[in-house]
């Protein structure tokens, strides 16, 4: 059944005896000496062949259940042109390690090289890593590099409107080392600064904050990184990136670290994962950015090069000193980026961003037409919004009639807040993929339901 | 940086040095409500940003050229140790690609996750058997954030018991440069020991450094010299006998798959790396996956969510543990997709398979030390498991061919060099790992251009400082790279 072993029987034994033991056992003579061998086998099936494999894997995935997607809070079903998945999956790509022989590697370095031009034009940043694993985590990179550039500090401030996952990734990577994660409160969805000033003390390093936030509203960041550098800490901003086709880039608000989740810019939702974190950083923290990074060069013929570089920052060079343990980033996932980025072109992102945006205000328009509380707060939102229901029967009603019509029509917002009190939340999210006909059935099924 | 290199100088120009204003190599359709109105001037973005414009056939094909420089499985052999470069079954992709994966939304309701939900509570069932754990998480996305994770998990288990007085991490110094870089962002000490005439731990040095201060040790077994640590045993009762616990890379567990256990050896926690031992492909640098399995003992301090069967409903589900859990490493439940792959690979091979993959892994791996070392010394020289590695300290002495220079002669007959200068232990290392996935004929045939190399080195050293001269490029000024860097366009 094991097709992938290539030796036949003869070649086994002409190899074992070139060895110069007798049986397969034999090579783990070490193990057993060391009173270690596995007496039994495991207590796994045996293999299969690839037509019985299939048959398992097709029967889980045809478990799932599909619908039109309305869910976002940090997974987005956007437009993917079928050359990105043609291109992000040839083998060359796909099946190369981590181009640490330049020479044979031009290829995945020179694609490494756009991503990092993308992440940096997109953010208005002047330097990016080559990805992390997702926004979430990046999070705590963000978190990591201000305590590191800050001497004695043990304090990061987090918004309080942040996703919460991204909160918790940043509160266990605090977990029982000594900093210190305090939350700024929020006021009718967006950041309440009053106290900002007061939170960021001497210990403090960062503050580190989201737009559009965990509800979809845009955070206005106005006076924000003077207050932050006037407290000599490092401001970091998350954003969606497609949404940067619209808003105000990290650059513009004036902040030292920008990073977030590129899964909208080309990757397929596949239940979370895997996606890809971006983090881009200002000219002078450049040598603390987290992960790998390339850059350019010449060969010994002087045509232009690209070689994996700085990388006196990283684990495999500083080990216990260096700014991050990130050795397997997101690689395929950053191809996938800039090849989705290279078809859209600039009015391509705008395009998608603005048509979400439209489609999602549309929806939200029609809610509250129809007498929804959605989109409620005093901030503007770009393309996903929360609806609030009188209770959390009304709104289990509400998402079970849409699911009996094949619409997902939003994630509760206890889902990933894991609060009772956000049981009659619902956060809508509507991409450009959404077409007229689906948003007026959303309405319409609305309708009935507000009756 | 555009003006600087004449047009013969670049190789493959990038999108964006091609761009004609206006083309575009997607469309949307036009927009089918009505525009909302525009986004107030406070929250609006003002700049542009300097983005290929391209038709798609533009971009096909400079991402197919691109690809043509660059080198995967699937071109050739790929020695990488410590890396388990064996082959990405085709059949994993197909699976990966199933819509009802790759469209699914990490939060949809549960009873629309069903498979998903499934395949990742089995998937955990049968690492655990796997290494002799009791159960895990699938959280972690690479290996290095699989060591985090363990750490993580190790670090809240003492909180949780009151010993934040173990503050120190045992390290051996042939460790992956990840392991002290883990520790470290977890807030441990790292504390190195060291390796005794064998390349094994230092069993003295070991007991010198153990006491209530000491969280634990992270060792990898085999270790990074392809040696099975023979100790194991006794390592796990003094370490355990200190209060500490044992932390295993699995970073070399393809030598090991259904022939032992780091649960039965003593370890406590135990990292993965999907990616090395169970298939999926390595994408150019990721994305990985690295689950983690615990002892018993540990498994309330894992990352939530932890997924659980409900016998009675026959149905799967989340479940929140936030009083002892450590909390999340990443944004939802983990790389799902590389998960799919390697539960894929485990379906298909089976105990049996899974097995035969490390049996005949250490098989290669001996082979070609067999033949290699009458080229070159082994640095610690008997049985291995699935990799080895080689001294060219001699050849460097004699002819000024560096461990480098023959790597890069290497590329120039078809084979992606073995990882160099590692462990750090062994000076102008070479570390071979074949995998099982490769031939007879294979290993041969690069034993045989190891041969001729050296014999190059002696006649012709000046050939192998100017290796490799036939890729699309020549060797690289590294120096210049850091110095000033440009790392954008």
């Amino acid at each position: 059944m094991y097709s992938y072993i290539p030796h036949t029987e003869q070649e086994t034994r002409a190899m074992l005896d070139a060895i110069g033991v007798k049986s397969l056992e034999d090579l783990f003579s070490d193990v057993k000496e060391a009173g270690c061998l596995l007496e039994r086998p495991l207590d796994i099936e045996k293999g299969r062949s690839e037509e019985q494999t299939l048959d398992i894997i097709r029967g889980l995935a045809a478990l799932n259940i599909k619908g039109v997607s309305f869910l976002g809070a940090g997974s987005y079903d956007h437009v993917i042109p079928s050359a990105v998945k043609s291109l992000s999956s040839l083998p060359a790509f796909s099946t190369a390690y981590t181009p640490y022989q330049p020479e044979i590697s031009q290829g995945v370095l020179e694609a490494i090289f756009e991503y990092q031009s993308l992440i940096c034009e997109l953010t208005g940043m002047d330097v990016s890593n080559a990805s992390l694993y997702d926004g979430a985590s990046a999070a705590a990179e963000a978190a990591s590099l201000a305590i590191a550039d800050k001497r004695k500090s043990s304090r990061v401030v987090l918004s309080g409107t942040m996703h919460p996952f991204a909160i918790q990734c940043v509160k266990t990577w605090a977990l029982g080392t000594g900093r210190e994660v305090v939350v700024l409160p929020e006021k009718n969805g967006v950041n309440d600064y009053s106290s900002l000033e007061s939170l960021l003390d001497d210990s403090a390093a960062a503050f580190i904050a989201q737009s559009p936030n965990r509800y979809g509203y845009l955070e206005d960041f106005t006076g924000v990184a003077d207050l932050v550098h006037s407290r000599k800490c490092l401001f970091a901003i998350s954003s969606d990136p497609l949404s940067l086709a619209m808003q105000k880039s990290q650059a513009e608000w004036g902040a030292d670290i920008a990073f977030g989740d590129t899964q909208v810019l080309g990757i397929p939702m596949g239940f979370g994962g895997p996606y890809c974190g971006y983090m881009a950083v200002r000219q002078d923290l450049m040598r603390k950015i987290p992960g790998r990074i390339v850059g350019q060069t010449v060969d010994t013929e002087g045509r232009r090069a690209f070689v994996l570089t700085l990388q006196a920052r990283e684990q495999h060079i500083k080990r216990e000193r260096a700014t991050s343990n990130i050795c397997s980033n997101e690689a395929l996932c950053s191809l996938t980026n800039v090849i989705y980025a290279s078809l859209l072109g600039w009015e391509g992102l705008k395009e998608a961003s603005s048509q979400s945006y439209s489609k999602a205000h549309y929806l939200a328009a029609g809610l509250k037409e129809l007498g929804y509380c959605a989109g409620a707060g005093l901030a503007p939102f770009w393309c996903e919004f929360p609806v609030v229901f009188k209770s959390p029967e009304k709104l289990e009603e509400f998402t079970e009639e849409m699911k009996r019509n094949g619409i997902f029509s939003g994630v509760k917002l206890s889902r990933i807040t894991l609060d009772r009190k956000d049981d009659s939340t619902l956060l809508v999210a509507v991409t450009e993929k959404r077409t007229r006909e689906q948003l007026d059935r959303y309405l319409a099924i609305a309708k009935r339901e507000a009756r | 940086m555009m003006d600087e290199f004449a047009p013969d100088m670049i190789i493959e120009p990038l999108l964006v040095e091609k761009a004609v204003a206006g083309r575009r190599g997607y469309l949307f359709p036009a927009l089918d409500v009505p525009a909302a109105p525009a986004l107030d001037s406070r929250y609006a973005r003002t700049g542009s940003a300097r983005l290929p414009e391209a038709s798609e056939l533009d971009t096909v094909r400079h991402f197919s050229r691109l690809s043509t420089m660059a080198y995967g499985v699937d071109y050739g052999f790929y020695p990488l140790g410590s890396c388990t470069m064996k082959y990405n079954p085709k059949v994993n992709e197909e699976a990966a690609s199933l819509d009802g994966f790759a469209s699914v939304h990490p939060l949809q309701d549960e009873d629309t996750v069903q498979g998903s939900l499934a395949l990742m509570y089995r998937t955990i069932e049968d690492l655990s058997e796997l290494v002799g754990m009791k159960w895990g998480t699938l959280q972690g996305c690479a290996g290095a954030h699989g060591e985090y994770t363990g750490l993580k998990t190790i670090r809240t288990y003492f909180l949780h018991r009151n010993e934040m007085n173990r503050n120190k991490i045992l390290i051996p110094v042939s460790a992956h440069g990840t392991n002290p870089a883990s520790a470290s962002m977890n807030g441990f000490e790292v504390v190195q020991v060291a390796s005794d005439e064998r390349g094994l731990v230092d069993i003295e040095d070991l007991k010198s450094k153990l006491d209530e201060t000491v969280a634990g040790i992270m060792l990898t077994n085999p270790n990074t010299l392809g040696l099975f640590e023979k100790d194991i045993r006794k390592i796990a009762s003094l370490v355990h006998e200190a209060g500490g616990l044992l932390y295993y890379d699995g970073a070399n567990f393809n030598a090991l798959m259904g022939m032992a256990r780091p649960g039965d050896m003593g370890f406590d926690v135990v990292h993965l790396n999907l990616h090395k031992t169970f298939s999926t492909p390595h994408g150019g640098g990721g994305p990985g996956s690295g689950p983690v399995l615990v002892k018993e003992e540990l498994v309330p301090y894992l990352p939530q969510p932890d997924i659980v069967f409900h016998k009675s409903t026959g149905r799967y589900a989340f479940k929140w543990n936030p009083k002892t859990s450590c909390g999340k490493v990443s944004g939802f439940w983990g790389n799902f997709l590389v998960i799919v792959r390697a539960y894929t690979y485990i379906l298909c091979m089976g105990s049996d398979g899974l097995k035969a993959a490390s049996q005949h892994a250490v098989l290669n791996a001996n082979y070609m030390q067999a033949a290699l070392r009458k080229v070159f010394p082994v640095a610690y020289d008997g049985l291995c498991k699935h990799e080895f590695v080689l001294t060219l300290e001699a050849m460097k002495e004699e002819t000024g061919v560096s461990a480098l220079d023959l790597a890069k002669g290497l590329v120039d007959m078809g084979i992606h060099p073995p990882t160099m200068y590692f462990p750090m232990i062994v000076h102008e290392a070479l570390m071979f790992e074949p995998t099982e996935s490769e031939s007879k004929d294979t290993l041969d045939h690069a034993c045989e251009a190891m041969k001729s190399l050296k014999e190059t080195a002696y006649s012709d050293p000046e050939a192998l400082h100017n290796a490799p001269c036939t890729a699309v490029i020549t060797r690289v000024d590294e120096v210049r790279a850091a110095k000033s860097p440009v790392v954008r366009y």
